[in-house]
């Protein structure tokens, strides 16, 4: 991966590193156990995996204040617990039990939590750019400086609407960060065989939207670039383009057995690259955290993940009645 | 019972098959589409064709249904034939302008003048827990809208059928298939949906509906998986003394209206399944292609089971309760006679 290094490292302190430690590995961790409960048939449909990407939501959340929004694809597991929303109700909703945070109504791709304003889980790919437009829109129309985090894939990069929305955007400065997450596969389709440009970002300059490349598997880059796009956006100046690279370790979705690249790839990722080792070794090497620390950190989120794995199994399937609530906002509906 | 030339293929191996046999005796046929090369489409209905006529023939698009749709449409009014992949048909909004304005409507709006001859292949519904932007049939959407002919097999005979017909037909033709008939072990597949195919091409006139079943009593009609639900009803049916017809429309446009009605003016008796959404839609159509022509013939008032009027649900119990299947039509005639 050609990427920029950000140059500009955060003096980060040993709670941050910490943080970021626990907040990455609650994702790998929640990650692994929902393909469990996807092998064990307790989850159904397209599931997508967030393994080997965490370092790109935990490092923008680190951006983040209270109040700023999100919104992103159906891989969207990773983003929610990134944001603050609880594991059991993420887990439930894969499930599809009542306890999850649609009830059971969206699954895997669609959830949202008005409280930690994370705005969806979209399975249409390119669909929650204008919504992340629109959110922006929402906060500089109130007159308060909360951000839009829009987050995208390589993908995604070539739907249309995206490019309506950067105009729009760019037009109106509306305080957006597009975070364009490039893994560099959409499904079996390598970046090269479907992009024109190898570089996703540059295409925002001819809407006048800077933007810049950030290793994504270096969540303390992520951090720094995130802060500079924050800066941005809250000062008025409109939106912000990042374009983060990172890698999936899994297939596109548990259905995916991922024949379109080789084992050797995937394998040189997670022995060189990995945004978690990585953190694991600046804590260690720099002495911020012992051994027996990062015990406790993993042990705690075994706690955290087994609990939610607990809590949506036992948690009841909705009740049929449910099929005709949230369909309109005051219930009206058609009688058969 | 196998016969000893008995070929059985997947729906998805039978659209593959009549693809490559049209694309060895026309070059004007080509395939595009996400994934459909190297992965041969997320249901296998591309299956191998990249290795035969390679990658300018067999092309992966970026995710960008509007300009490759739109493109398809421009390069068929200029003498290709293209096949063109939606992957799911819930995936229609993106790219609705392209289809309904401009691949429905060019041939009428030139006076017959320009020719649109291609197929735009989409999955369609649900069953395996997706949620409500995977799931959907559409069939009344598309239906609908003139200017585009719809087809819908049941089964791999049908399907070879219809893909060569599609692809020599001068007008688009929609092709809709069933994920839960393509025969992908992943998703589990309708065992009738899979049948013997004849290895020669052959083709299935768009238009016309097929009673699959003869009966007396009443006419169950449907379209793709709605058959094979109708079948196994038909089966209980028989069980109780009740002898079923089902009709495959395999056609949604143009609509074979002549053979539902013969069907129910010798049954008497109408029930329509659809996967669809209930209202506004392919089973209001059918009920009201018949009661318009000649309410005589009914015996009693026609059931509709279709999918109810909510966003597919997630959660797998709420989404079976919403799905037809073998016992509600059971129900429905029941129903019927109590009425
Ligand atoms: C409009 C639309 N077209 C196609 C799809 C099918 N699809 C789902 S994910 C995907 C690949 C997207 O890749 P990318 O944007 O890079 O995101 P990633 O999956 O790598 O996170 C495709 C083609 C879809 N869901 N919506
Ligand atoms: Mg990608």
């Amino acid at each position: 991966m050609a990427v920029k290094k950000s140059s500009k490292k955060p003096n980060v302190s040993a709670q941050e590193l910490q943080a970021y430690y626990h907040d990455m590995l609650l994702i790998r961790r929640f990650e692994e156990k929902a393909g469990q409960l996807y092998g064990m048939g307790l989850i159904g449909g397209f599931c997508h995996l967030y393994i080997g990407q965490e370092a790109v939501v935990v490092g923008l959340e680190a951006a983040a204040k209270e109040g700023d929004k999100r919104v992103t694809s159906y891989r969207d597991h990773g983003h929610m617990l990134a944001c603050g929303m609880d594991p059991n109700g993420v887990m439930a909703e894969l499930t599809g039990r009542i306890g999850g945070y649609s009830k059971g109504k969206g699954g895997s791709m669609h959830m949202f939590s008005k409280e930690k304003h994370f705005y969806g889980g979209h399975g249409i790919v390119g669909a929650q750019v204008p919504i992340g437009a629109g959110l922006a829109f929402a906060d500089k129309y109130k007159g308060n400086d909360n951000v839009s985090f829009t987050y995208f894939g390589d993908g995604a990069a070539n739907q249309g609407q995206v490019y309506e929305t950067f105009n729009m955007a760019a037009l109106w400065k509306l305080p957006v960060i597009f975070v364009i997450e490039n893994n560099q596969y959409a499904m079996g389709t390598a970046q090269a065989r479907s992009t024109s440009s190898p570089d996703i970002f540059t295409r925002g300059a001819a809407f006048g939207i800077p933007g810049e490349a950030v290793d994504g598997m270096d969540v303390l880059a992520v951090k720094a670039a995130g802060d500079t796009a924050v800066a941005h956006c809250r000062a008025g100046k409109g939106p912000y383009i990042l374009e983060v690279k990172t890698y999936r370790y899994r297939g596109h979705s548990m259905s995916d057995p991922a024949k379109y690249r080789t084992r050797e790839e995937v394998q040189k990722m997670r022995e060189e690259k990995d945004a978690i080792e990585h953190v694991r070794d600046l804590l260690l090497t720099g002495k911020h955290a012992t051994e027996d620390d990062l015990k406790a950190i993993d042990k705690s989120i075994k706690e955290i993940v087994n609990a939610s794995a607990e809590f949506a199994k036992e948690s009841p399937e909705p009740a049929l009645e449910e099929l005709w609530t949230d369909i309109y906002a005051d219930d009206a509906s058609q009688t058969a | 019972m196998t016969k000893s030339n008995e070929r059985k293929l997947t729906i998805a191996r039978a659209m593959a098959e009549a693809t490559a046999q049209e694309m060895r005796i026309d070059p004007s046929v080509f395939v595009m589409g996400e994934d459909i090369g190297p992965l041969g489409g997320v249901y296998g209905n591309t299956r191998g064709l990249i290795e035969e006529f390679g990658a300018e023939r067999i092309r992966d698009t970026p995710i960008s249904e509007t300009a490759f749709i739109g493109a398809a449409v421009g390069a068929a009014q200029d003498g290709m034939r293209p096949v063109v992949e939606l992957m799911f048909v819930d995936f229609f909004g993106v790219c609705f302008d392209a289809i309904y304005n401009l691949m429905a409507k060019n041939i009428y709006f030139s006076g017959g003048n320009v020719k649109v001859p291609m197929v735009l292949m989409t999955s369609t519904g649900g069953g395996y827990s997706d949620g409500g932007q995977h799931s959907q049939c559409l069939y009344g959407t598309f239906a609908h809208l003139p200017g585009m002919k719809v087809v819908a097999p049941s089964n791999a005979y049908d399907a070879k059928g219809l893909m060569t017909a599609a692809m020599r037909d001068d007008s688009p033709v929609v092709y809709m298939y069933h994920k839960g008939l393509q025969g992908m072990g992943w998703l589990g597949t309708e065992a009738g949906a899979t049948v013997h195919v004849p290895e020669e091409p052959y083709t299935l006139e768009i238009g016309k509906a097929k009673v699959v079943r003869e009966g007396k009593d009443v006419s169950i009609v449907s379209c793709g998986m709605g058959v094979h639900n109708a079948l196994k009803a038909a089966k209980t049916l028989e069980a109780q003394g009740v002898s079923a017809e089902v009709v495959d429309l395999v056609s949604l446009v143009p609509l074979d209206r002549d053979t539902i009605r013969a069907s129910v003016a010798k049954t008497g008796r109408l029930i329509v399944v659809d996967e669809d959404y209930m209202s506004y839609g392919l089973s209001g159509e059918i009920i009201a292609s018949v009661t318009e022509h000649d309410i005589s013939v009914l015996k009693a008032a026609p059931k509709r089971v279709a999918f109810p009027d909510v966003p597919i649900p997630f959660a797998r119990v709420m989404e079976q309760f919403c799905l037809p299947n073998p016992d509600k039509i059971v129900a429905a005639w029941d129903e019927m006679q109590a009425a």
